[in-house]
């Protein structure tokens, strides 16, 4: 059974079911009101699943010590104004029960790598938005945990600070941690990320590889000459929709892996190729495809 | 450990967001006016040749009402300061970066309310301390038992503290502060109905006074602090603006601290289970 959560009668997340490889860089996608943060609070901890069960890192979601081994960048970070940048990351520091000796090393290291070393001694109340999301993003490596959650990381950052956001994530990646990005933004998942989910109403509803299998639908325009109609109806194997008009050649194939055989099967029959060009539908094409173009937002 | 980590930071934000400073000086403003109006009291019965007896008992009743101002301002001051500390970061979402930290729940908010305790005890200790060193030092008279009268009136500020936090952890901010206001309020009226009642015998007055003060007996405590520091002389002539015809019994103290604990595991419980 999925995970399911009920406000009054309003259901945020209807039966979620998924799956996160430890390593990797893990992108969660959905239209506003999908269930996309609720999801994500449950899987913290912050919210009760009106039912189902979580486990994140072996343990249930709602164990006090598996977050030891988890950071948490929420959407829209706000803090206490009253706190400099070097305090908050020493409090976060303590919260996750790392020592004083270790803080001192620490926090200096993530100040300068997000940017934010010349403002150390400033309190978060003079902060602009770009630089909380910053010293929130640092709060949530601050102890180097195993699973990081980043809601909307890029939200109010300039093109710096969303290059910056990438370099972090790549580098947390290779230091071997998961990150589990939940971003609107589709073009910086695509180039972040190794594998989404598109999440609707609460449930997966489709999810795609963009790292080690860079197999996906693809769209293909070739022009031909020469080619009979049995060649074409010969294409159902590997596309429905083969259509030709003129010289004109267009399918749609549900894996690039079918492209040879395409090719191999137009110069077979016959056909006198002079153009072949795969069209990889893009995540933001896939994403309106299984949305739907017009929710009314 | 947890819970220490965030008593200090509550600590340090009463510091930082000059709380705690405001508190300072408006108790040390206070202190000032009443050794004032102390010293010129000392000063006009000298010179109207007051009998000693008389002249010795407007001095008491004037220590009694300096304890009041204190119990006031230490209400004020504990609800004021606590009302905004759960329900504000619930609502802002500041508590979502602290609640996914590997401490419990019950640590975040207990934490909180030992800060917030600590400095209630720190200030209801100053603001007695001072009231007694301006009476002993400017006019002679001694408070009978002023420490268990200090301790009850923090009981009292404890009680107050630890109902903002239960509603804190259902209501808005605003919402929180007109019930533990209104609480008191009722508390307040029903103090003073409770000792009108006894003054002129009316028993139903009485029972008035006392089921309000069993829906919340925050008041109560002060006025068995008033009672607790007056002696029996005082007691007997009844020289004093705080009436002991009605005074709430060591039953009622013993009532305020099963409700308050009672109170404090609701808002653990609450904290514990609401989403976040």
């Amino acid at each position: 059974m999925g995970l399911r959560k009920v406000f009054g009668s309003k259901i945020a997340v209807g039966n979620l079911s998924l799956t996160v490889r430890r390593g990797e860089v893990f992108g969660f996608l959905g239209p506003n009101g999908a269930g996309k943060s609720t999801s994500i609070k449950m899987l913290l901890g912050l919210v009760k699943p009106s039912s189902g069960q979580a486990f994140v890192l072996g343990a249930p979601s709602d164990n006090v010590k598996v977050r030891r081994k988890i950071g948490f960048l929420p959407e829209d970070f706000r803090f206490y104004t009253w706190l400099t940048a070097f305090e908050l990351l020493k409090f976060h520091g303590r919260l996750c029960g790392m020592s004083a000796a270790r803080l001192r090393e620490r926090v200096p290291d993530l100040l300068e790598l997000v940017g934010l070393t010349p403002h150390r001694e400033k309190r978060l109340g003079d902060f602009s938005k770009g630089m909380l999301q910053r010293i929130g993003l640092a709060q949530a490596l601050v102890h180097e945990p195993e699973l990081v959650f980043l809601d909307e990381p890029t939200s109010g950052l300039d093109p710096m600070g969303r290059r910056l956001v990438r370099d972090i994530i790549r580098a947390e990646r290779k230091r071997g941690a998961t990150v589990f990005l939940n971003s609107h933004i589709l073009s910086e998942i695509e180039i972040t990320c190794d594998r989404v989910v598109f999440i609707k109403e609460g449930q997966v509803v489709g999810s795609r590889d963009l790292r080690a299998n860079p197999d996906g639908e693809v769209h293909v325009v070739a022009r031909v000459h020469n080619i009979s109609a049995e060649a074409i109806a010969g294409l159902s194997r590997w596309s429905a929709s083969a259509a030709l008009d003129g010289e004109l050649l267009t399918l749609t194939t549900a894996s690039t892996s079918s492209l040879p055989h395409i090719l191999r099967h137009l110069v077979e029959s016959g056909g006198d190729v002079f153009e072949f060009r795969p069209q990889t539908v893009s995540l933001e094409d896939q994403f309106l495809k299984i949305m739907g173009e017009d929710r009314g937002l | 450990m947890g819970a220490w980590i965030m008593a200090g930071v509550t600590f340090q934000e009463a510091a930082r967001r000059k709380i705690l400073w405001t508190a300072v000086a408006a108790g040390a403003g206070f202190l000032a006016l009443f050794g004032t109006g102390m010293h010129f009291q000392v000063k006009d019965l000298a010179s109207h040749n007051v009998p000693p007896l008389i002249g010795h008992q407007v001095q008491v009743a004037m220590l009694q009402v300096g304890f009041y101002a204190v119990d006031l301002l230490a209400v004020v001051m504990t609800i004021l300061t606590s009302v905004d500390t759960l329900s504000g970061e619930i609502s802002s979402g500041t508590i979502q970066a602290i609640a996914t930290k590997p401490i419990s729940r019950w640590e975040v908010l207990m934490g909180k309310w030992l800060g917030f305790a600590g400095m209630i005890a720190i200030y209801v200790s100053a603001m007695f301390g001072g009231v007694s060193a301006i009476g002993y030092f400017i006019a002679g008279v001694r408070p009978h038992n002023v420490e268990r009268g200090a301790l009850l009136v923090f009981l009292e500020c404890l009680l107050l503290l630890t109902v903002t936090f239960a509603c804190g952890t259902r209501f808005s901010t605003l919402a929180n502060g007109v019930i533990v206001l209104g609480l008191h309020g009722l508390a307040f009226i029903g103090g003073w109905i409770e000792q009108i009642g006894a003054m002129t015998t009316s028993p139903r007055l009485v029972t008035l006074g006392i089921v309000s003060s069993l829906i919340m007996p925050s008041e109560s405590m002060w006025r068995r602090a008033a009672f607790e520091m007056q002696s029996s002389l005082t007691r007997s002539i009844q020289f004093t603006p705080f009436s002991n015809a009605s005074a709430p019994s060591p039953a009622m103290v013993g009532y305020a601290t099963l409700y308050l604990l009672i109170v404090l595991v609701v808002a653990l419980y609450n904290f514990q289970e609401r989403d976040l």
